[in-house]
């Protein structure tokens, strides 16, 4: 894997869309084959008014990105992906007002889907608020082209 | 009346809006340029549609059977069947049980079509006043 990769282009992928920069993703490196992934706490990000804690939803999109983080970690490059299927469990609330850590690795990659596993929690791995499984496409695109998405469905792009 | 979805600051943060028909919720997230994951395609981020799928979910059982505290997710499931264009999501769901604890759910969302929907959720939630 190069260098490049890591440091230039994997923050680019971890944060720079419009909707992972909006929610604040942060990204905290790979290790191995595993890529972690932070949400800082904001008030505007909460499900709850009562508990002060992240929505579902926050979690969701964090578990969902980090694992395709994961799958371009594993291939050592970018390919266009796209989430399949993800499952997550949810094993206790998250503390009130805390940021949020994830962390994921690609345990399989054949040539058309990453299998990947991830987990949310505060600071301790052992202890987490939600476990995800999931799956993704890889060279999701399909040959589409840029802009692709801006037709009407049915006209192949 | 205030829709529950309107006092969720996640669900102000996407936009969602409620509409009611009875007893029956749509959940419409207007496109929004904060919500693209692939700004190539361009295509909605997963984590938009998901997030929409489940704070439906939320809302309709919310709405069916009322309780102290909002439904709490235990296991969700998304299945991403289409990339989701640069364009309004409508959402539905569905309540396939309800218990004293636990709810099972079905969501679905559409963009152009509601036979061809990008997403779907399967889900069960925590119903619980005593559960942490």
């Amino acid at each position: 894997m190069s260098d490049t990769f890591l440091t230039t282009l994997m923050p680019q992928l971890a944060s720079g869309a419009a909707h992972t920069h909006a929610l604040g993703f942060v990204y905290e490196g790979v290790n191995g084959d595993r890529v972690r992934l932070r949400t800082p706490w904001r008030p505007d990000l909460v499900g709850d008014p009562e508990t002060e804690v992240f929505a579902g939803g926050l979690v969701t999109a964090m578990l969902d990105h980090v694992g395709g983080l994961a799958v371009w970690t594993k291939l050592g490059r970018y390919e266009p992906i796209a989430t399949l299927d993800l499952r997550i469990d949810y094993m206790r609330p998250a503390r009130p007002r805390a940021d949020l850590l994830s962390e994921a690795r690609c345990y399989r990659a054949t040539r058309t889907i990453g299998f990947v596993r991830a987990w949310a929690f505060e600071d301790d791995p052992a202890d987490p608020v939600a476990a995800a499984q999931a799956t993704y496409v890889i060279s999701s695109d399909g040959g589409r082209k840029p802009g692709a998405n801006l037709k009407p469905r049915g006209e192949r792009a | 009346m205030t829709a529950l979805l309107d006092t969720i600051p996640y669900a102000r943060f996407l936009g969602l809006r409620t509409e009611e028909d009875g007893e029956i919720l749509t959940v419409v997230m207007p496109f929004a340029d904060h919500l693209v994951g692939n700004p190539m395609l361009p295509a909605l981020h997963g984590g938009s549609t998901a997030a929409l799928l489940e704070l439906t979910a939320i809302a309709q059982v919310a709405r069916t059977w009322p309780r102290l505290r909002l439904p709490r997710p235990i296991t969700v499931t998304t299945a991403y069947l289409r990339s989701g264009k640069p364009m309004d999501v409508y959402a539905r769901a569905r309540i396939s049980r309800a218990g004293r604890r636990v709810a099972h759910v079905l969501a679905e969302a559409w963009q152009e079509d509601p036979a061809q929907p990008i997403a779907s959720l399967t889900a069960h939630f925590s119903m619980d006043d005593a559960d942490t």
